[in-house]
Protein backbone atom coordinates (compact mmCIF):
# COMPACT_ATOMS: atom_id res chain seq x y z
CA UNK A 1 0.00 0.00 0.00
CA UNK A 2 2.80 2.41 0.99
CA UNK A 3 4.97 1.51 -1.99
CA UNK A 4 2.03 1.60 -4.42
CA UNK A 5 1.02 5.05 -3.18
CA UNK A 6 4.57 6.31 -3.66
CA UNK A 7 4.70 4.91 -7.20
CA UNK A 8 1.44 6.69 -7.97
CA UNK A 9 2.61 9.88 -6.24
CA UNK A 10 5.55 9.84 -8.60
CA UNK A 11 3.14 9.57 -11.50
CA UNK A 12 1.33 12.69 -10.23
CA UNK A 13 4.58 14.65 -9.95
CA UNK A 14 5.80 13.56 -13.40
CA UNK A 15 2.52 14.62 -14.97
CA UNK A 16 2.72 17.94 -13.14
CA UNK A 17 6.23 18.66 -14.40
CA UNK A 18 5.15 17.87 -17.96
CA UNK A 19 2.26 20.38 -17.78
CA UNK A 20 3.88 23.53 -16.42
CA UNK A 21 0.66 25.49 -16.97
CA UNK A 22 -0.63 23.54 -13.96
CA UNK A 23 1.71 25.65 -11.86
CA UNK A 24 0.01 28.94 -12.66
CA UNK A 25 -2.26 28.68 -9.64
CA UNK A 26 0.69 28.06 -7.31
CA UNK A 27 2.99 30.73 -8.79
CA UNK A 28 1.15 33.57 -10.51
CA UNK A 29 -1.95 33.47 -8.32
CA UNK A 30 -0.26 34.07 -4.94
CA UNK A 31 1.80 36.89 -6.44
CA UNK A 32 -1.33 38.52 -7.85
CA UNK A 33 -3.20 38.09 -4.57
CA UNK A 34 -0.36 39.62 -2.63
CA UNK A 35 -0.16 42.60 -4.98
CA UNK A 36 -3.91 43.17 -4.97
CA UNK A 37 -4.42 42.95 -1.23
CA UNK A 38 -1.26 44.59 -0.02
CA UNK A 39 -1.01 47.47 -2.47
CA UNK A 40 -4.68 48.10 -3.17
CA UNK A 41 -6.33 47.44 0.18
CA UNK A 42 -3.33 47.75 2.49
CA UNK A 43 -3.43 51.52 2.77
CA UNK A 44 -7.15 51.61 3.49
CA UNK A 45 -7.18 48.69 5.92
CA UNK A 46 -3.98 49.21 7.89
CA UNK A 47 -2.89 52.69 6.97
CA UNK A 48 0.31 51.48 5.29
CA UNK A 49 1.44 48.70 3.00
CA UNK A 50 4.40 47.50 5.07
CA UNK A 51 2.37 47.10 8.22
CA UNK A 52 -0.33 45.34 6.28
CA UNK A 53 2.12 43.02 4.48
CA UNK A 54 3.35 41.69 7.84
CA UNK A 55 -0.25 41.06 8.82
CA UNK A 56 -1.69 39.73 5.56
CA UNK A 57 1.08 37.58 4.03
CA UNK A 58 0.56 34.61 6.38
CA UNK A 59 -3.13 34.78 5.44
CA UNK A 60 -2.36 34.96 1.74
CA UNK A 61 -0.23 31.81 2.05
CA UNK A 62 -3.15 30.04 3.66
CA UNK A 63 -5.54 31.31 1.00
CA UNK A 64 -3.23 30.11 -1.77
CA UNK A 65 -3.01 26.68 -0.15
CA UNK A 66 -6.80 26.57 0.12
CA UNK A 67 -7.06 27.03 -3.63
CA UNK A 68 -4.24 24.63 -4.54
CA UNK A 69 -5.85 21.99 -2.35
CA UNK A 70 -8.98 22.17 -4.46
CA UNK A 71 -7.26 21.41 -7.79
CA UNK A 72 -6.79 17.75 -6.94
CA UNK A 73 -10.52 17.01 -7.18
CA UNK A 74 -10.67 18.44 -10.69
CA UNK A 75 -7.64 16.39 -11.78
CA UNK A 76 -8.94 13.16 -10.28
CA UNK A 77 -12.36 13.67 -11.80
CA UNK A 78 -10.72 13.93 -15.22
CA UNK A 79 -8.56 10.86 -14.52
CA UNK A 80 -11.62 8.82 -13.62
CA UNK A 81 -13.13 9.51 -17.00
CA UNK A 82 -10.27 8.65 -19.29
CA UNK A 83 -10.02 5.07 -18.11
CA UNK A 84 -6.63 5.20 -16.36
CA UNK A 85 -8.33 4.45 -13.06
CA UNK A 86 -9.98 1.37 -14.56
CA UNK A 87 -6.53 0.01 -15.04
CA UNK A 88 -5.54 0.83 -11.45
CA UNK A 89 -8.69 -0.80 -10.17
CA UNK A 90 -8.01 -3.97 -12.12
CA UNK A 91 -4.53 -4.24 -10.58
CA UNK A 92 -3.88 -6.07 -7.30
CA UNK A 93 -3.15 -2.87 -5.35
CA UNK A 94 -4.93 -1.22 -2.41
CA UNK A 95 -8.07 0.52 -3.61
CA UNK A 96 -7.08 3.73 -1.88
CA UNK A 97 -3.55 3.78 -3.35
CA UNK A 98 -4.41 5.93 -6.40
CA UNK A 99 -6.03 8.54 -4.14
CA UNK A 100 -3.30 8.50 -1.51
CA UNK A 101 -0.75 8.72 -4.34
CA UNK A 102 -2.43 11.78 -5.84
CA UNK A 103 -2.66 13.52 -2.46
CA UNK A 104 0.99 12.73 -1.71
CA UNK A 105 2.15 13.94 -5.12
CA UNK A 106 0.33 17.21 -4.62
CA UNK A 107 2.69 18.06 -1.73
CA UNK A 108 5.03 19.33 -4.44
CA UNK A 109 2.43 21.89 -5.49
CA UNK A 110 1.80 23.01 -1.93
CA UNK A 111 5.53 23.40 -1.30
CA UNK A 112 5.92 25.50 -4.44
CA UNK A 113 2.95 27.69 -3.48
CA UNK A 114 4.37 28.32 0.00
CA UNK A 115 7.86 28.98 -1.36
CA UNK A 116 6.69 31.39 -4.07
CA UNK A 117 4.46 33.37 -1.72
CA UNK A 118 7.15 33.70 0.94
CA UNK A 119 9.80 34.60 -1.61
CA UNK A 120 7.65 37.24 -3.26
CA UNK A 121 6.68 38.58 0.15
CA UNK A 122 10.32 38.93 1.15
CA UNK A 123 11.09 40.70 -2.13
CA UNK A 124 8.44 43.36 -1.50
CA UNK A 125 9.44 43.85 2.13
CA UNK A 126 8.06 41.05 4.31
CA UNK A 127 10.41 40.26 7.20
CA UNK A 128 10.50 37.18 9.40
CA UNK A 129 10.70 37.99 13.09
CA UNK A 130 11.15 34.40 14.17
CA UNK A 131 13.83 31.74 13.93
CA UNK A 132 14.45 29.57 10.89
CA UNK A 133 13.01 26.49 12.57
CA UNK A 134 9.77 28.31 13.29
CA UNK A 135 9.56 29.27 9.62
CA UNK A 136 10.17 25.64 8.61
CA UNK A 137 7.60 24.60 11.16
CA UNK A 138 5.12 27.01 9.59
CA UNK A 139 5.72 25.48 6.16
CA UNK A 140 5.38 21.96 7.56
CA UNK A 141 2.14 22.79 9.37
CA UNK A 142 0.81 24.41 6.22
CA UNK A 143 1.61 21.35 4.09
CA UNK A 144 0.04 19.07 6.68
CA UNK A 145 -3.14 21.12 6.68
CA UNK A 146 -3.20 21.13 2.87
CA UNK A 147 -2.81 17.34 2.71
CA UNK A 148 -5.74 16.88 5.07
CA UNK A 149 -7.90 19.52 3.38
CA UNK A 150 -7.19 17.89 -0.01
CA UNK A 151 -9.46 15.01 0.94
CA UNK A 152 -12.49 17.30 0.84
CA UNK A 153 -11.67 18.06 -2.77
CA UNK A 154 -10.96 14.39 -3.49
CA UNK A 155 -14.41 13.50 -2.18
CA UNK A 156 -16.04 16.19 -4.31
CA UNK A 157 -14.02 14.93 -7.30
CA UNK A 158 -15.31 11.39 -6.74
CA UNK A 159 -18.92 12.45 -6.36
CA UNK A 160 -19.30 15.12 -9.04
CA UNK A 161 -20.25 14.20 -12.55
CA UNK A 162 -18.05 16.72 -14.34
CA UNK A 163 -14.81 18.48 -13.56
CA UNK A 164 -16.60 21.80 -14.02
CA UNK A 165 -18.93 20.87 -11.18
CA UNK A 166 -15.93 19.99 -9.02
CA UNK A 167 -14.53 23.44 -9.60
CA UNK A 168 -17.81 25.14 -8.72
CA UNK A 169 -18.35 23.06 -5.58
CA UNK A 170 -14.76 23.59 -4.48
CA UNK A 171 -15.21 27.34 -4.61
CA UNK A 172 -18.29 26.99 -2.46
CA UNK A 173 -16.10 25.26 0.11
CA UNK A 174 -13.12 27.58 -0.16
CA UNK A 175 -14.77 31.00 -0.11
CA UNK A 176 -16.58 30.92 3.24
CA UNK A 177 -13.56 29.22 4.81
CA UNK A 178 -11.06 31.74 3.45
CA UNK A 179 -12.94 35.00 3.76
CA UNK A 180 -14.85 34.05 6.88
CA UNK A 181 -11.60 34.18 8.80
CA UNK A 182 -9.01 36.69 9.90
CA UNK A 183 -7.13 36.43 6.58
CA UNK A 184 -7.41 40.04 5.56
CA UNK A 185 -8.87 41.92 8.49
CA UNK A 186 -8.57 41.50 12.27
CA UNK A 187 -11.50 39.41 13.51
CA UNK A 188 -12.39 42.12 16.03
CA UNK A 189 -13.65 44.40 13.22
CA UNK A 190 -16.34 41.91 12.17
CA UNK A 191 -19.99 41.78 13.32
CA UNK A 192 -20.55 39.49 16.27
CA UNK A 193 -22.39 36.72 14.38
CA UNK A 194 -19.53 36.52 11.90
CA UNK A 195 -17.00 36.52 14.73
CA UNK A 196 -18.53 33.33 16.09
CA UNK A 197 -18.05 31.63 12.71
CA UNK A 198 -14.50 32.97 12.47
CA UNK A 199 -13.75 31.56 15.89
CA UNK A 200 -14.68 27.99 14.90
CA UNK A 201 -13.39 28.17 11.34
CA UNK A 202 -10.23 26.01 11.28
CA UNK A 203 -8.72 28.33 8.67
CA UNK A 204 -8.62 31.13 11.25
CA UNK A 205 -6.47 28.98 13.50
CA UNK A 206 -4.18 28.04 10.63
CA UNK A 207 -3.70 31.72 9.88
CA UNK A 208 -3.08 32.63 13.53
CA UNK A 209 -0.51 29.83 13.73
CA UNK A 210 1.19 31.10 10.58
CA UNK A 211 1.33 34.62 12.01
CA UNK A 212 2.78 33.36 15.22
CA UNK A 213 5.37 31.18 13.50
CA UNK A 214 6.40 33.68 10.81
CA UNK A 215 6.08 37.08 12.49
CA UNK A 216 5.49 36.57 16.16
CA UNK A 217 2.85 37.03 18.77
CA UNK A 218 2.44 40.75 18.03
CA UNK A 219 0.32 40.14 14.90
CA UNK A 220 -1.83 37.37 16.40
CA UNK A 221 -5.36 38.14 17.56
CA UNK A 222 -5.80 39.16 21.14
CA UNK A 223 -6.32 36.30 23.57
CA UNK A 224 -4.67 33.63 21.44
CA UNK A 225 -1.53 31.64 22.14
CA UNK A 226 0.65 30.03 19.51
CA UNK A 227 0.54 26.65 21.21
CA UNK A 228 -3.25 26.78 21.46
CA UNK A 229 -3.67 27.71 17.81
CA UNK A 230 -1.34 24.94 16.61
CA UNK A 231 -3.22 22.43 18.74
CA UNK A 232 -6.46 23.60 17.11
CA UNK A 233 -4.94 23.08 13.64
CA UNK A 234 -3.71 19.59 14.50
CA UNK A 235 -7.17 18.64 15.74
CA UNK A 236 -8.71 20.07 12.54
CA UNK A 237 -6.23 18.02 10.47
CA UNK A 238 -7.13 14.81 12.28
CA UNK A 239 -10.84 15.50 11.83
CA UNK A 240 -10.54 16.47 8.15
CA UNK A 241 -8.41 13.44 7.25
CA UNK A 242 -10.32 11.13 9.55
CA UNK A 243 -13.68 12.02 8.04
CA UNK A 244 -12.97 12.87 4.43
CA UNK A 245 -10.27 10.34 3.50
CA UNK A 246 -12.49 7.33 4.31
CA UNK A 247 -15.49 9.03 2.67
CA UNK A 248 -13.49 9.76 -0.48
CA UNK A 249 -12.18 6.19 -0.62
CA UNK A 250 -15.70 4.90 -0.16
CA UNK A 251 -16.99 7.16 -2.96
CA UNK A 252 -14.17 6.00 -5.20
CA UNK A 253 -14.94 2.33 -4.64
CA UNK A 254 -18.60 2.95 -5.20
CA UNK A 255 -18.10 4.86 -8.41
CA UNK A 256 -18.52 2.79 -11.53
CA UNK B 1 -10.74 -28.91 -19.98
CA UNK B 2 -10.59 -26.40 -17.13
CA UNK B 3 -12.78 -23.34 -17.32
CA UNK B 4 -10.84 -20.07 -17.12
CA UNK B 5 -14.01 -18.01 -16.92
CA UNK B 6 -17.24 -19.31 -15.49
CA UNK B 7 -20.19 -17.01 -14.83
CA UNK B 8 -23.69 -18.00 -13.81
CA UNK B 9 -26.80 -15.87 -13.68
CA UNK B 10 -25.07 -12.49 -13.50
CA UNK B 11 -27.44 -9.61 -13.00
CA UNK B 12 -26.74 -5.92 -12.60
CA UNK B 13 -29.08 -2.99 -12.45
CA UNK B 14 -28.18 0.69 -12.77
CA UNK B 15 -31.11 2.74 -11.53
CA UNK B 16 -33.94 1.78 -13.84
CA UNK B 17 -31.75 0.09 -16.42
CA UNK B 18 -31.35 -3.66 -16.14
CA UNK B 19 -27.88 -3.91 -17.69
CA UNK B 20 -27.58 -7.65 -17.13
CA UNK B 21 -30.59 -9.88 -16.65
CA UNK B 22 -28.99 -13.23 -15.92
CA UNK B 23 -25.93 -13.90 -18.04
CA UNK B 24 -24.00 -17.19 -18.17
CA UNK B 25 -20.56 -17.26 -19.74
CA UNK B 26 -18.02 -20.05 -19.98
CA UNK B 27 -14.58 -20.00 -21.52
CA UNK B 28 -12.16 -22.90 -21.50
CA UNK B 29 -8.56 -22.09 -20.67
CA UNK B 30 -6.59 -21.02 -23.71
CA UNK B 31 -9.64 -20.30 -25.86
CA UNK B 32 -11.16 -17.10 -27.22
CA UNK B 33 -14.75 -16.23 -26.43
CA UNK B 34 -16.33 -13.50 -28.50
CA UNK B 35 -19.11 -11.63 -26.70
CA UNK B 36 -21.16 -10.06 -29.38
CA UNK B 37 -23.93 -7.54 -29.07
CA UNK B 38 -25.14 -4.09 -30.05
CA UNK B 39 -24.34 -0.96 -28.05
CA UNK B 40 -25.93 -1.09 -24.62
CA UNK B 41 -26.40 -4.87 -24.70
CA UNK B 42 -24.48 -5.33 -21.44
CA UNK B 43 -21.12 -6.47 -22.81
CA UNK B 44 -19.06 -3.90 -20.97
CA UNK B 45 -20.98 -4.45 -17.72
CA UNK B 46 -20.22 -8.17 -17.96
CA UNK B 47 -16.53 -7.50 -18.54
CA UNK B 48 -16.37 -5.03 -15.66
CA UNK B 49 -17.88 -7.61 -13.31
CA UNK B 50 -15.43 -10.27 -14.49
CA UNK B 51 -12.58 -7.75 -14.04
CA UNK B 52 -13.70 -7.03 -10.42
CA UNK B 53 -14.53 -3.40 -11.24
CA UNK B 54 -18.21 -3.96 -10.50
CA UNK B 55 -20.05 -6.28 -8.15
CA UNK B 56 -22.92 -8.23 -9.62
CA UNK B 57 -26.32 -7.77 -7.94
CA UNK B 58 -26.72 -11.53 -8.09
CA UNK B 59 -25.07 -14.49 -9.73
CA UNK B 60 -21.54 -15.80 -9.36
CA UNK B 61 -18.42 -15.68 -11.43
CA UNK B 62 -15.08 -17.42 -11.13
CA UNK B 63 -12.04 -16.32 -13.09
CA UNK B 64 -8.88 -18.45 -13.10
CA UNK B 65 -10.50 -20.47 -10.33
CA UNK B 66 -11.22 -17.52 -8.02
CA UNK B 67 -14.48 -15.86 -7.12
CA UNK B 68 -14.63 -12.31 -8.50
CA UNK B 69 -16.35 -10.94 -5.40
CA UNK B 70 -14.79 -12.84 -2.51
CA UNK B 71 -11.32 -13.38 -3.97
CA UNK B 72 -11.06 -10.18 -6.01
CA UNK B 73 -7.39 -9.65 -5.19
CA UNK B 74 -6.49 -13.10 -6.51
CA UNK B 75 -8.54 -12.52 -9.64
CA UNK B 76 -6.72 -9.22 -10.22
CA UNK B 77 -3.40 -11.08 -10.18
CA UNK B 78 -4.60 -13.30 -13.00
CA UNK B 79 -6.22 -10.83 -15.36
CA UNK B 80 -5.33 -8.12 -17.83
CA UNK B 81 -7.87 -5.54 -18.97
CA UNK B 82 -7.93 -3.45 -22.10
CA UNK B 83 -10.84 -1.08 -21.90
CA UNK B 84 -13.01 0.45 -24.54
CA UNK B 85 -11.00 3.64 -24.34
CA UNK B 86 -7.27 3.19 -24.44
CA UNK B 87 -6.44 3.77 -20.79
CA UNK B 88 -2.87 4.89 -21.03
CA UNK B 89 -1.45 7.88 -19.26
CA UNK B 90 -0.98 10.51 -21.93
CA UNK B 91 1.57 12.60 -20.03
CA UNK B 92 3.83 9.61 -19.51
CA UNK B 93 6.03 7.95 -22.14
CA UNK B 94 5.33 4.43 -23.34
CA UNK B 95 8.16 3.12 -21.17
CA UNK B 96 6.97 5.04 -18.09
CA UNK B 97 3.44 3.73 -18.51
CA UNK B 98 4.60 0.11 -18.55
CA UNK B 99 7.25 0.52 -15.84
CA UNK B 100 4.70 2.11 -13.53
CA UNK B 101 2.35 -0.85 -13.94
CA UNK B 102 5.22 -3.29 -13.54
CA UNK B 103 6.28 -1.74 -10.24
CA UNK B 104 2.66 -1.65 -9.06
CA UNK B 105 2.65 -5.38 -9.78
CA UNK B 106 5.56 -5.75 -7.33
CA UNK B 107 8.32 -6.06 -9.92
CA UNK B 108 11.57 -4.36 -8.99
CA UNK B 109 12.37 -1.26 -11.05
CA UNK B 110 14.93 -3.26 -13.00
CA UNK B 111 12.54 -6.10 -13.73
CA UNK B 112 9.81 -3.65 -14.68
CA UNK B 113 12.13 -1.88 -17.12
CA UNK B 114 13.14 -5.17 -18.73
CA UNK B 115 9.51 -6.23 -19.00
CA UNK B 116 8.55 -2.86 -20.51
CA UNK B 117 11.31 -3.07 -23.11
CA UNK B 118 10.33 -6.60 -24.09
CA UNK B 119 6.64 -5.73 -24.46
CA UNK B 120 7.31 -2.53 -26.38
CA UNK B 121 9.51 -4.47 -28.80
CA UNK B 122 6.86 -7.14 -29.18
CA UNK B 123 4.21 -4.55 -29.98
CA UNK B 124 6.34 -2.58 -32.40
CA UNK B 125 6.72 0.38 -30.06
CA UNK B 126 10.42 0.06 -29.24
CA UNK B 127 11.20 3.32 -31.02
CA UNK B 128 8.16 5.17 -29.71
CA UNK B 129 8.73 4.04 -26.13
CA UNK B 130 10.59 7.20 -25.18
CA UNK B 131 7.88 9.49 -26.51
CA UNK B 132 4.89 10.76 -24.56
CA UNK B 133 1.81 8.65 -25.17
CA UNK B 134 -0.16 11.71 -26.23
CA UNK B 135 1.94 11.88 -29.40
CA UNK B 136 0.87 8.34 -30.36
CA UNK B 137 -1.58 7.54 -33.13
CA UNK B 138 -4.82 5.75 -32.25
CA UNK B 139 -3.39 2.39 -33.28
CA UNK B 140 -0.21 2.90 -31.25
CA UNK B 141 -2.26 3.80 -28.18
CA UNK B 142 -4.26 0.60 -28.48
CA UNK B 143 -1.05 -1.37 -28.78
CA UNK B 144 0.41 0.35 -25.72
CA UNK B 145 -2.84 -0.27 -23.87
CA UNK B 146 -2.75 -3.94 -24.77
CA UNK B 147 0.92 -4.12 -23.76
CA UNK B 148 0.00 -2.50 -20.43
CA UNK B 149 -2.58 -5.19 -19.75
CA UNK B 150 0.07 -7.88 -20.35
CA UNK B 151 2.74 -6.57 -17.98
CA UNK B 152 1.65 -8.96 -15.24
CA UNK B 153 1.65 -11.91 -17.67
CA UNK B 154 -2.06 -12.57 -17.04
CA UNK B 155 -3.64 -15.92 -17.82
CA UNK B 156 -6.94 -14.26 -18.72
CA UNK B 157 -7.21 -11.11 -20.84
CA UNK B 158 -10.33 -9.03 -21.43
CA UNK B 159 -10.45 -6.98 -24.57
CA UNK B 160 -13.42 -4.65 -24.49
CA UNK B 161 -14.10 -3.55 -28.05
CA UNK B 162 -10.40 -3.42 -28.86
CA UNK B 163 -10.81 -2.20 -32.44
CA UNK B 164 -13.67 0.29 -32.11
CA UNK B 165 -12.71 3.42 -33.99
CA UNK B 166 -9.64 1.96 -35.69
CA UNK B 167 -9.18 1.92 -39.46
CA UNK B 168 -9.00 -1.52 -41.13
CA UNK B 169 -5.20 -1.70 -41.28
CA UNK B 170 -4.86 -0.90 -37.56
CA UNK B 171 -7.63 -3.34 -36.84
CA UNK B 172 -5.68 -6.09 -38.58
CA UNK B 173 -2.70 -5.22 -36.35
CA UNK B 174 -4.83 -5.71 -33.25
CA UNK B 175 -6.21 -8.98 -34.58
CA UNK B 176 -2.70 -10.25 -35.17
CA UNK B 177 -1.82 -9.35 -31.57
CA UNK B 178 -4.85 -11.22 -30.27
CA UNK B 179 -3.79 -14.29 -32.23
CA UNK B 180 -0.31 -13.96 -30.75
CA UNK B 181 -1.86 -13.87 -27.28
CA UNK B 182 -3.74 -17.07 -27.95
CA UNK B 183 -0.57 -18.74 -29.21
CA UNK B 184 1.03 -18.15 -25.81
CA UNK B 185 -1.89 -19.88 -24.17
CA UNK B 186 -3.78 -16.86 -22.83
CA UNK B 187 -7.53 -17.11 -22.41
CA UNK B 188 -9.20 -14.18 -24.14
CA UNK B 189 -12.64 -12.70 -23.66
CA UNK B 190 -13.30 -10.28 -26.45
CA UNK B 191 -16.32 -8.05 -26.75
CA UNK B 192 -17.19 -6.61 -30.10
CA UNK B 193 -19.96 -5.14 -32.15
CA UNK B 194 -18.34 -6.48 -35.29
CA UNK B 195 -19.36 -9.93 -36.34
CA UNK B 196 -16.46 -10.11 -38.70
CA UNK B 197 -14.16 -9.66 -35.72
CA UNK B 198 -15.79 -12.39 -33.65
CA UNK B 199 -15.77 -14.65 -36.68
CA UNK B 200 -12.08 -14.01 -37.31
CA UNK B 201 -10.86 -14.43 -33.73
CA UNK B 202 -13.27 -16.34 -31.55
CA UNK B 203 -13.52 -20.08 -30.96
CA UNK B 204 -16.99 -19.59 -29.59
CA UNK B 205 -19.43 -16.72 -29.64
CA UNK B 206 -21.96 -15.64 -27.05
CA UNK B 207 -24.52 -13.21 -28.40
CA UNK B 208 -25.91 -10.79 -25.80
CA UNK B 209 -28.81 -8.44 -26.24
CA UNK B 210 -30.73 -6.52 -23.56
CA UNK B 211 -28.64 -8.10 -20.84
CA UNK B 212 -29.47 -11.67 -21.85
CA UNK B 213 -27.62 -14.36 -23.71
CA UNK B 214 -29.62 -15.02 -26.85
CA UNK B 215 -27.26 -17.50 -28.48
CA UNK B 216 -24.05 -19.37 -27.79
CA UNK B 217 -22.22 -21.50 -30.32
CA UNK B 218 -19.17 -21.72 -32.54
CA UNK B 219 -19.15 -19.18 -35.37
CA UNK B 220 -19.95 -22.00 -37.77
CA UNK B 221 -22.69 -23.40 -35.54
CA UNK B 222 -24.29 -19.99 -35.17
CA UNK B 223 -24.50 -19.54 -38.89
CA UNK B 224 -25.96 -23.01 -39.24
CA UNK B 225 -28.41 -22.41 -36.38
CA UNK B 226 -30.04 -19.58 -38.21
CA UNK B 227 -30.07 -21.68 -41.37
CA UNK B 228 -30.44 -20.43 -44.90
CA UNK B 229 -27.48 -21.16 -47.13
CA UNK B 230 -26.74 -19.29 -50.31
CA UNK B 231 -25.53 -20.79 -53.57
CA UNK B 232 -23.43 -18.50 -55.72
CA UNK B 233 -22.42 -19.19 -59.32
CA UNK B 234 -20.23 -17.17 -61.66
CA UNK B 235 -20.37 -18.48 -65.25
CA UNK B 236 -17.14 -18.36 -67.29
CA UNK B 237 -18.98 -16.61 -70.10
CA UNK B 238 -21.34 -13.71 -69.56
CA UNK B 239 -23.55 -15.17 -72.33
CA UNK B 240 -24.41 -18.12 -70.06
CA UNK B 241 -25.87 -15.99 -67.28
CA UNK B 242 -29.48 -16.45 -68.41
CA UNK B 243 -29.16 -20.24 -68.77
CA UNK B 244 -27.55 -20.54 -65.34
CA UNK B 245 -30.29 -18.39 -63.84
CA UNK B 246 -32.91 -20.73 -65.22
CA UNK B 247 -31.15 -23.79 -63.76
CA UNK B 248 -30.78 -22.13 -60.34
CA UNK B 249 -34.43 -21.11 -60.31
CA UNK B 250 -35.49 -24.66 -61.11
CA UNK B 251 -33.20 -26.27 -58.50
CA UNK B 252 -34.09 -23.90 -55.68
CA UNK B 253 -37.63 -22.93 -56.55
CA UNK B 254 -36.74 -19.37 -55.40
CA UNK B 255 -36.09 -16.06 -57.14
CA UNK B 256 -32.50 -15.68 -58.37
CA UNK B 257 -30.57 -12.54 -57.47
CA UNK B 258 -27.80 -10.98 -59.52
CA UNK B 259 -25.44 -9.17 -57.07
CA UNK B 260 -22.95 -8.48 -59.87
CA UNK B 261 -23.23 -8.47 -63.66
CA UNK B 262 -21.80 -11.97 -64.00
CA UNK B 263 -22.71 -13.38 -60.58
CA UNK B 264 -25.90 -15.17 -59.57
CA UNK B 265 -27.01 -16.00 -56.08
CA UNK B 266 -29.97 -17.91 -54.72
CA UNK B 267 -31.02 -19.08 -51.24
CA UNK B 268 -31.16 -22.87 -50.96
CA UNK B 269 -32.09 -25.42 -48.34
CA UNK B 270 -30.62 -28.87 -48.03
CA UNK B 271 -27.25 -30.17 -49.09
CA UNK B 272 -28.40 -31.76 -52.34
CA UNK B 273 -28.91 -28.34 -54.01
CA UNK B 274 -25.19 -28.05 -54.64
CA UNK B 275 -24.78 -31.49 -56.25
CA UNK B 276 -27.93 -31.13 -58.36
CA UNK B 277 -26.74 -27.77 -59.65
CA UNK B 278 -23.31 -29.10 -60.50
CA UNK B 279 -24.86 -32.04 -62.38
CA UNK B 280 -27.23 -29.77 -64.36
CA UNK B 281 -24.43 -27.36 -65.29
CA UNK B 282 -22.25 -30.25 -66.47
CA UNK B 283 -25.10 -31.75 -68.50
CA UNK B 284 -25.63 -28.43 -70.29
CA UNK B 285 -21.89 -27.99 -70.85
CA UNK B 286 -21.76 -24.67 -68.98
CA UNK B 287 -18.36 -23.73 -67.56
CA UNK B 288 -18.18 -21.72 -64.36
CA UNK B 289 -15.31 -19.85 -62.72
CA UNK B 290 -16.87 -19.75 -59.28
CA UNK B 291 -19.38 -21.95 -57.51
CA UNK B 292 -19.90 -21.91 -53.81
CA UNK B 293 -22.32 -22.81 -51.09
CA UNK B 294 -22.12 -20.06 -48.48
CA UNK B 295 -23.37 -20.13 -44.89
CA UNK B 296 -25.07 -16.89 -43.84
CA UNK B 297 -22.68 -14.16 -42.77
CA UNK B 298 -22.56 -13.45 -39.08
CA UNK B 299 -24.16 -10.10 -39.83
CA UNK B 300 -27.22 -11.88 -41.09
CA UNK B 301 -27.18 -14.21 -38.08
CA UNK B 302 -26.80 -11.30 -35.74
CA UNK B 303 -29.62 -9.24 -37.12
CA UNK B 304 -31.80 -12.28 -37.25
CA UNK B 305 -31.07 -13.13 -33.59
CA UNK B 306 -31.20 -9.64 -32.12
CA UNK B 307 -34.27 -8.73 -34.15
CA UNK B 308 -35.93 -11.82 -32.78
CA UNK B 309 -35.06 -11.09 -29.16
CA UNK B 310 -36.41 -7.57 -29.53
CA UNK B 311 -39.67 -8.80 -30.91
CA UNK B 312 -40.11 -11.46 -28.24
CA UNK B 313 -39.29 -8.86 -25.62
CA UNK B 314 -41.86 -6.52 -27.08
CA UNK B 315 -44.45 -9.27 -27.21
CA UNK B 316 -43.90 -9.74 -23.47
CA UNK B 317 -41.74 -12.77 -24.16
CA UNK B 318 -44.92 -14.80 -24.51
CA UNK B 319 -43.77 -17.06 -27.30
CA UNK B 320 -41.38 -17.45 -30.18
CA UNK B 321 -44.05 -17.37 -32.84
CA UNK B 322 -42.40 -14.53 -34.70
CA UNK B 323 -39.37 -16.57 -35.61
CA UNK B 324 -40.17 -17.02 -39.28
CA UNK B 325 -41.52 -13.49 -39.62
CA UNK B 326 -38.60 -11.71 -41.18
CA UNK B 327 -40.39 -8.69 -42.50
CA UNK B 328 -40.86 -6.89 -39.19
CA UNK B 329 -37.19 -7.12 -38.29
CA UNK B 330 -36.17 -3.70 -39.48
CA UNK B 331 -39.09 -1.93 -37.84
CA UNK B 332 -38.72 -3.74 -34.54
CA UNK B 333 -35.08 -2.73 -34.29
Amino acid sequence: MFRDSLILARRTVTKMLRNPEQFIDVTVQPVLMTVIFVFIFGGAIAGGTHQYLQFALPGIIVQTIMFTSMTIGVNLNTDLKNGVFDRFRSLPIARSAPLVGAVTGDIVRHAIAIGVTLLFGVIIGFRFHTSWYEVLGAAALMVLFAVCLCWVSVLVGMLARSSGAVQGLSFLVVFPLTFGSSTFVPAGTLPTWLQSWVAVNPVTHVIESMRGLLVGHSVMSAGTTLGGEIAWVLVACVVLAGVFAPLATWAYRRRI
Amino acid sequence: MALAIEAHGLTKRFGRTQALAGVDLEVEAGRVLGVLGPNGAGKTTAVRILATLLRPDSGTARVAGHDVVHEAARVRRAIGLTGQYASVDEDLTGVENLVMIGTLLDLSTREAKARAAALLAEFGLAEAGKRLAKTYSGGMRRRLDLAASLVGDPSVVYLDEPTTGLDPAKRDDVWEMVRALVRRGTTVLLTTQYLEEADALADEITVIDHGRVIAHDTPHGLKRQVGGQTLEVRPASIDDVERVATILAQVSGRAVERPARDLLSVPVTGDEALTTTVARLAADGIRVTELLLRLPSLDEVFYSLTGESRRTAEAGGADGATRSDDTTEGKAA
